[in-house]
Parts: C-alpha cells; structure tokens; sequence
C-alpha cells in the first residue's frame, strides 16, 4: 500500500476513533464528581502568591486550602 | 565558571560572525552578521562587567525580563501600527511609493514588516511577557533556567531584528507570515527551544499542584508554534555565507503546508496564546475567578483538536484536493463552538460585576476583546465557506476580517495586560490617568469600525465587480477598474488606523506616566506575607 493511502486509512478511522474518545474523556473527566472543589481552588489560585513564590520546602497554601474547603 | 563559559562563547560568536559578515554574499547576510556581533559584543561586555554577580533568589519572582517584555511590546506595538499606517496610505496613494525609496521602502518591501512587526513583535513580545508573568504567579515558583528568560527576550529581538532589516533588504522565502530566511529561521528555532524548556521547567516545579488553564494554552501555543515553525521552513541554504535558500517542498503540498502553518499561525499564536492572556487578566482586573472551570478545560480541548485542521480553507478553488478543503471547512465551521465557549467563559467571568465595566475602561477594553474574539472567530468560519470564500477571497474582506481580529482581539487584550501589568510590576499604586484609558479605549475601538467596515465595503464591492459579466459573458470591469472605486475606502480604512495608533501612543504615555508620576503602591501586602 502506498504511504499515503495508509496514512489516510489510518487517520479517518483508528486515529479519529481515539481522537474522539480521548476528547469524549476529557469532557467526562471535567465533569467526574469530585472535581469541582479541586476546580474552583484552581481557579482562585491566581488570586494566590502574587508577590513571591511558595518558598523552598513550603507546601503551597492551596494544599492547606484545598483540606479545610469542606467547612464551606 | 558558567560566567567563564558564557564569555568564551560570546567572544566565539563574535568572531564567527565577524568572519562571516567579510565572506557575506548578499547585504542582508552581512547586516545578520552585525547584528550577531554586535549583540555577542555587547553581552561580552556586560558580563565582563558583572563577574559573578547573578544570583538567583529563588524566593522571588524573575520580574525583570516581564518589564523588559512590557516596555518592547509597547514600543514595537507602536512602531507596526506606524508601519502599518504607513503601508495603508501608500495603498490610498500610490506617489508615497517614493522614487528614492524604490527598493527598500516601497509598499512590497514594507507589508511584510507591518505584518511581522505587530504579529511577532507586538504580539510575540506581548506573549512572552504575559507568559513570563502568568507561569510564575499560576505555579508560584521562580522562572526555571536562571538567566534562559533573558536570553529568550534578547534571542527574541534579535529574530525581529534580523527579520525587518531583511524584508526591508529584500532577503524573503516568500512565504506569508513566514517570510524570514533559513538564517533567521534557525535563530528562532534555537530561542524557541529555551522558551519552551523555561516554560515547562517552571511548570514542572510548580508549588501548587494543579496547572491553571492559562498554562494550558501558553503552552499548546509553545509546542505548536514550534511544530508550525519547523515543518513549514524546511530549506537547503545556497551558501553558508549568503541568505538565499531552496525550498524542499513545492506545488500543492508546498501550498497546504504553507497553509496549514498560516491558519495555525492564527490559531495557536493569535488565539491559544492570546486566550492564555484572557484566562489570566480577565479575572484578576474583575477580581473574580473565571465563570466556569469546566468550560475553559473543554475549551481548551476542543480549541486545540480542531484549529489545526482548519487550514485548506485558504485553499479553495486551487489545485489542493477537494475533499482536503472540504475538511478545513468542515472543521472551521465546527470551531464556532469552542470559540463562543471560550468568548461565554470569559464574559461571563463579569457576571455580577457588570457594575466594573462603568468604573473600570481596562475591563471595558477586555470586554470589547473578548467581543471581537466572538464577532471575527464567527466571520471566519463563515468566509471558510467555499460559496462564502468565492466571493470574499483575493478581496479586502480578508483584510477587514484579520484587522477584526487582530486590532479588536489581540491588540485590545494587549492593551488591557499592560494596563493591568505596569503597576503590577513597577509596585504602582495605580494607573496615571483612567481618563487617558477611556480616550485609548474609544480611539481604537471608532479606529477598529472604521477599519473593519470600510474593508466590507471594498471587499464585497471587489467581489461582485470581479465576477460581473456581461450578456455576452465577457467580463465588465477590469482590476483597475476596482482599484479606482476603492480609492475613498482606502482614505477612511487609513484614518481608522491613525486613531488606533493615536490611542497606542496616549497608552505609551499614560503607562509611562505611571512609572514616573504615581506613587508606590501601599505595602500592605508585603506586611501579610512578612508575617
């Protein structure tokens, strides 16, 4: 079989098949239960360390954060 | 040592070029040759200047190289606008194609560097700063590589350098928006390769433990720029001493190559890069957080999976294979989800703050982006249709519809960074003028609709009178013909870019201003985390 016609083969069926499912995964995976806490501490992370890195050794106040969310 | 080794290289750089710049074949390769001298020369003497001096605090964040990357966007924003306004008169009238400037500065010559300077340098400056900022507050750690951001920001304005001195020159592969020669090319390779590695190693020691979407989209605009790069500037150079080159590919496959780098040009610079800048600003000038997480992860997603086929649309009626432009149809259609996703997501990051767009101009200017995101990531699709395309290609309407994009889209988010960025980085207390913000604000977006619709005009009016026949079926009007009705829209298509560079420069100075006139911001902050 020619390279071409192979490729070709292989990208419209097998490769658009895990494509799909990989994207079909990923929009499961967004909405899983669970993640929204994890979801909405990543997103007020940028509200987090804007003058100065975690220091060396710290454990990052998200983690801290991410453990004591169930009181709210 | 390191300190030793860098000088050793430097000094072998200069040598080098040197050597080359006396063997060069044409100008445009002895005037890269200087500049890498030159460059070699001047870092040479800098770091004989400060010995040992570097030290990385890695309790700090690497602000430096952002304020350099803030301060070469303002100016090379202003710099192609001007090219840009320039360009657009000498198309309004042609007797500013000056005789002695036939061959350097006529409008051929100076397209390329109005294209160049605002995509790559404006924008690419932009990205690069943002970047830099973004990845480090988002991971909460030191930029990885300890001085790589530097080589990676003056690597970067060397690429430009060398680019605009050799469209001006005339050394040019012809390709569009990957105009610059071999040279160049592995120059950016080389730069690219460090910023990629300084942006994964800051993600890889990260102190929080998620990847904030922002990153996300840096980085899908990282590794496939560099992909796009790569593939689409594979050439044999003619002589190591001269910037001439063969390319590898030719006819259709050098066509949808060029294509598919184009649109993904479009897609991962103007878009994923620039959607990284939206994931960040937005909700830090709102205060807010962004409207849904969940949204932006499938944004992302979905924004990468499909933007990279959409290529052969600018291929319709060639000799590119139907079913191939069919499918880059196809897939721009289907791009109308992510992007009006993504434009939801970040406009409804301001639900229940719409008070902010009354009091706050930089939010107004984000929000009048993320509108123009919308209304050109809607025009797209539609003109990728290929009944849509037979009468808007070859036309000015191509031309309005990128100018939609990039003055609304990426320039308006620009600005509204380096609004939010300047006191951030130079610890101001605020802005210098909001007043002068507003007067920017309402310059560039009359500047934008002027531009924009003047282009329709034209566009469409160049469309119908190029396929108007006669009852014999001989064609009426000749390009001529065309060009002279044009003339008037031309006239308000270049004032349209006055305002806008007129609201860049009223930026410059008010961000200026800033730096000099506002006072520091309060310490408040220092004092929380001193505790």
């Amino acid at each position: 079989m020619e390279t071409y016609t192979l490729l070709r083969v292989f990208a419209d069926s097998w490769y658009l098949l895990f494509m799909t499912l990989f994207f079909v995964g990923i929009v499961v995976w967004a909405f899983r239960p669970g993640s929204r806490k994890l979801q909405d501490d990543a997103a007020s992370s940028i509200f987090r360390n804007d003058d100065r890195p975690v220091r060396e050794g710290a454990s990052a106040p998200s983690q801290n954060l991410g453990r004591s969310q169930g009181a709210h | 040592m390191w300190d030793y080794v860098k000088l050793i290289v430097l000094a072998a750089v200069a040598v080098i070029a040197a050597y080359a710049a006396s063997h060069a074949r044409d100008l445009a390769f002895l005037v890269h040759m200087i500049i890498f001298m030159l460059f070699a020369v001047g870092f040479f003497l800098w770091q004989i200047r400060h010995m040992g001096e570097t030290v990385h605090n890695q309790n700090e964040y690497m602000d430096g190289v952002v304020r350099f990357g803030v301060i070469a966007t303002a100016f090379w924003g202003v710099v192609g606008f001007l090219v840009g306004v320039v360009v657009a008169f000498q198309l309004a009238f042609p007797n500013l194609n000056l005789e002695i400037l036939q061959g350097y500065g006529n409008f051929g010559r100076l397209r390329p560097l109005h294209t160049s300077a605002v995509i790559f340098a404006f924008g690419g400056n932009a990205l690069l700063a943002t970047s830099f900022y973004v990845v480090q507050r988002t991971t909460a750690a030191r930029l990885f590589g300890g001085n790589a951001g530097w080589f990676i920001f003056w690597g970067y304005q060397m690429f430009i350098l060398m680019a605009a001195t050799g469209y001006v020159l005339g050394s040019t592969q012809g390709q569009e928006y990957a105009e610059p020669e071999w040279l160049t090319d592995l120059w950016l390779t080389i730069v690219w390769v460090a910023y990629l590695a300084t942006f994964l190693g800051t993600i890889i020691k990260r102190k929080e433990p998620h990847i904030y979407v922002a990153n996300w989209f840096y980085l899908s605009f990282i590794v496939t720029i560099a992909m796009l790069h790569v593939v689409n500037n594979m050439v044999v150079p003619v002589s190591f001493w001269g910037s001439r080159s063969v390319q590898v590919m030719s006819g259709v496959q050098d066509a949808m190559t060029q294509w598919w780098y184009g649109h993904n040009a479009v897609g991962f610079f103007l878009t994923a890069g620039f959607l990284g800048m939206m994931y960040y600003f937005v909700p830090k000038q709102a205060e807010r957080p962004v409207y849904s997480y969940k949204l932006s992860i499938i944004h992302f997603w979905a924004l990468i999976f499909l933007y990279i086929w959409a290529g052969p649309h600018h291929l319709h009626y060639t000799a590119l294979p139907d079913w191939a432009s069919t499918l880059g149809m196809v897939f721009s259609i289907v791009l109308w989800m992510p992007s009006w996703g993504g434009m939801i997501n970040g406009l409804m990051t301001l639900s229940g703050a719409w008070d902010k767009l009354r009091t706050d101009p930089v939010i107004r200017m984000m929000v009048i982006a993320i509108g123009f995101y919308g209304m050109s990531t809607f025009e797209g699709p539609m003109m990728s249709i290929r009944a849509v395309n037979s009468l808007s290609h070859y036309t000015d309407w191509t031309i309005g519809h990128v100018h939609s994009g990039a003055l609304g889209w990426n320039g308006m988010i620009t600005f509204a960074s380096l609004y939010f960025l300047v006191p951030a980085l130079w610890k101001r207390d605020r802005l210098y003028s909001l007043t002068l913000v507003s007067w920017h604000f309402w310059l560039a977006t009359i500047g934008i609709v002027l531009y924009a619709a003047s282009m329709w005009v034209t566009g469409i009016l160049e469309g119908l009178m190029w396929r108007e026949v006669d009852a014999n079926g001989f064609l009426v009007n000749s390009f001529a013909d065309t060009v002279a009705a044009k003339f008037p829209m031309y006239v308000v298509r270049a004032l349209g870019g006055v305002m806008y560079l007129t609201g860049a420069l009223i930026m410059v100075y008010n961000l200026w201003m800033t730096v000099r006139k506002v006072g520091a911001a309060k310490p408040a902050a220092a004092a929380v985390a001193a505790e």
